[in-house]
């Protein structure tokens, strides 16, 4: 029964990771370049929708869509502003540069006098819901699920179906797929490439945005939040840096792997449970699970 | 304009290359000697965080700049270099014999991590050294035999044989002359045909194998380099701070690192002073500048962030060389006067080939 705990929150948690995950593999599908930022954007949507909620005062679904809208046309012109001029640079320099926008944001967030500097919590209707199954009638011996764990679980599902939809079906998805396979390729067929890479900044700025709102109930919405996407790495780069569902299923790993570790190996391993097995990855599979195979053409 | 007239082969390969770097450095050095004449204690130590965090940016540089493997987890061989100094010399051991054995064993670590990165390449060795950065840091955590865990670690003074370095001023010249000794290594370093492999294995890996290059040993090499100097800067920094803590080794103080390197100069060892003398030197001029901010601007905590990140946007935006690439156009321009053109170091886009399957 502890194991079951343990895995639906390591899956929770996994949920997340994968999401943020899925944000940079979008990103480097589309233009090949590695963003730092995701976390930071993570941060930035869960503050969004705290904004939306307490000082516009709307109510809680609209703030949600509002925060997601916001996210996604900030990633737009992020990439229209920032990214389109130095494409084609060394991917050091645009490391280099996400980084520095996430640097920002957060000195930006924390700039804000009252809501920058301290933690928040977002009110969801779902909040410190819990779901009690087996045990007496007493509540004793009960398996306790958290329905925030849940509603992460429930949601990233939804969000991948959806965008699996999106990617297979609809026009602009297939043309994403083949702007990412072959640049060059999807110019001579008229597809407007810039314009579908700022909207893939968009869509990973949105699905960023939709992982801080999930994860908001569960960490409280503060400055630093966007270092849990540090984690979301080693995510990616076990799925494979090329696979929109390696990217899920590397979360859901590093989140299982690292739920467990937290009980039952000593004390500290917990943090380091998801670097480590980024490193047995890289020794034995160094393209992930899902990943392409790479070869370097002189 | 200068015209340099070679008549000799040693003058390509000498390294002050004309009459003009043995007047400009010469005063350099005088004015380093000087430096606790005409400073006072603050900017004096000031001073010292810079020698110091120069010797740890020639590290990366040599690292990033000059071979090309980009380390998001530098602060780790820092730590390791500042907690081997501290146990050591906690334990008597005199200062050269520690600071010896701080740079051999983060060399060794530097190996450590230096093997697995010969199989990953680009990104994938960025976030293998994060890693490592990270599982570092919580050994030093979780180490508390050793290392003091949390609670932190107190580090002696510096104890050369007896003459103890108990002022600003005189740890200040030990610091200048390991300095000195470390950029003169770096210098001779790249000179020689190790340097000139490092820099070939950065422009194109498989012609560098061509041209029979051993990578593997190469690379090894270059990690355990700079993970060296990483570690003779750490045992300075842990002598200067004299307090240790896990905490002082995070993901913030590698990114502060690549940040000055990048800021400085990526490919040049100008580029980690200057890097150096930027990161030490911005929160001096921000709290100079804070008196005539708004109030609600001056006190946010996040002001420094702000302008590190926006400083480090506009530099890979406009300025990709960096510091010294644009003194590089400015002397240029200067030597050459009038005949500067606006395109001389212009930048090419190089579309790189993808490295995915077609």
């Amino acid at each position: 029964m502890q194991l079951l705990q343990l895995l639906i929150s390591g899956v929770a948690q996994g949920c997340i990771y994968g999401l943020i995950a899925l944000g940079f593999v979008l990103i480097y599908k589309a233009t090949e370049t590695v963003s730092f930022a995701q976390g930071e954007l993570m941060m930035l949507g869960a503050f969004g929708g705290l904004v939306c909620m307490t000082v516009l005062g709307f109510p809680f679904w609209l703030s949600v869509l509002s925060a997601i809208a916001a996210m996604a046309v900030f990633g737009i012109a992020l990439e229209r502003l920032v990214i389109r001029p130095i494409l084609g640079q060394p991917a050091f320099s645009i490391v280099m540069l996400t980084i520095g926008i996430g640097y920002m944001a957060r000195g930006l967030v924390t700039m804000i006098p009252v809501i920058g500097t301290e933690t928040h919590t977002l009110m969801v209707p779902y909040k410190d819901m819990i779901w009690k199954i087996g045990g007496n009638e007493m509540g004793i011996g009960a398996v306790v699920i958290n329905i925030e764990q849940l509603v992460v679980i429930g949601c990233t599902a939804l969000l991948c179906a959806l965008l699996y939809v999106m990617f297979r079906y609809s026009k602009l998805g297939i043309a994403m797929q083949a702007s990412s396979q072959n640049q060059l390729a999807a110019y001579y067929m008229g597809i407007p490439v810039k314009t579908l890479n700022g909207l893939v900044w968009g869509l990973a700025a949105a699905v960023a945005a939709i992982a801080g709102l999930l994860l908001a109930p569960i960490t409280f919405i503060h400055a630093n939040m966007g270092f849990i996407g540090l984690k979301a790495f080693p995510a990616a780069v076990v799925g494979g840096f090329g696979s929109l569902p390696g990217a899920i299923v590397g979360g859901l790993i590093i989140g299982v792997v690292e739920s467990l570790s937290g009980f039952y190996l000593p004390e500290g391993f917990k943090d380091i449970a998801a670097y480590v097995v980024v490193l047995i990855m890289l020794m034995v599979m160094p393209n992930g699970l899902f990943g392409e195979k790479l070869r370097k053409k002189v | 304009m200068r015209f340099i007239f070679k008549t000799d082969y040693d003058q390509d390969i000498r390294l002050a290359k004309h009459g003009g770097h043995v007047f400009w450095y010469g005063l350099l050095c005088l004015l380093l000697v000087a430096a606790p004449v005409l400073l006072s204690e603050y900017l004096l130590a000031q001073l010292t965080f810079i020698l110091i965090y120069g010797i740890v940016g020639l590290g990366l540089m040599l690292l990033a700049g000059f071979t090309g493997l980009f380390s998001i987890g530098h602060a780790a061989f820092l730590g390791v270099g500042a907690y081997t100094q501290a146990v050591f010399t906690g334990m008597g051991v005199p200062f050269p014999v520690a600071l010896a054995l701080a740079g051999l064993l983060s060399a060794a670590v530097g190996v450590v991590v230096g093997l697995p990165a010969l199989r990953v390449k680009g990104i994938y060795l960025g976030i293998a050294t994060l890693s490592f950065g990270f599982i570092v840091e919580e050994v030093f955590a979780r180490w508390e035999s050793v290392t003091g865990g949390n609670a932190g670690k107190s580090v002696g003074q510096v104890n050369i044989f007896g003459w103890v370095a108990d002022s600003g001023t005189s740890f200040y010249f030990v610091c200048l002359v390991v300095t000195v000794i470390c950029t003169l290594a770096c210098i001779n370093l790249l000179r020689s045909a190790t340097g000139r492999a490092f820099v070939a294995i950065r422009d194109s890996e498989i012609s560098a194998q061509s041209m029979g290059i051993h990578l593997a040993y190469y690379k090894t090499l270059s990690f355990a380099l700079s993970a060296a100097l990483a570690g003779i800067g750490g045992a300075l920094y842990a002598h200067q701070i004299r307090f240790l803590s896990p905490d002082q080794f995070n993901i913030i103080q590698s990114i502060d690192l690549l940040l000055m390197v990048v800021i400085g100069g990526l490919g040049s060892i100008h580029g980690a002073f200057l890097g150096a003398i930027f990161l030490i030197g911005l929160p001096q001029a921000i709290s100079a500048v804070k008196d005539f901010l708004p109030e609600a601007i001056a006190q946010a905590p996040g002001l420094k962030a702000v302008i590190y990140g926006a400083v480090l946007i506009g530099f890979v935006l406009f300025e990709p060389m960096g510091l010294y690439g644009r003194w590089l156009k400015i002397r240029t321009y200067l030597q050459l006067f009038p005949f500067y053109r606006k395109g001389m170091f212009k930048r090419q886009k190089s579309f790189q080939k993808s490295d995915r399957l077609k």
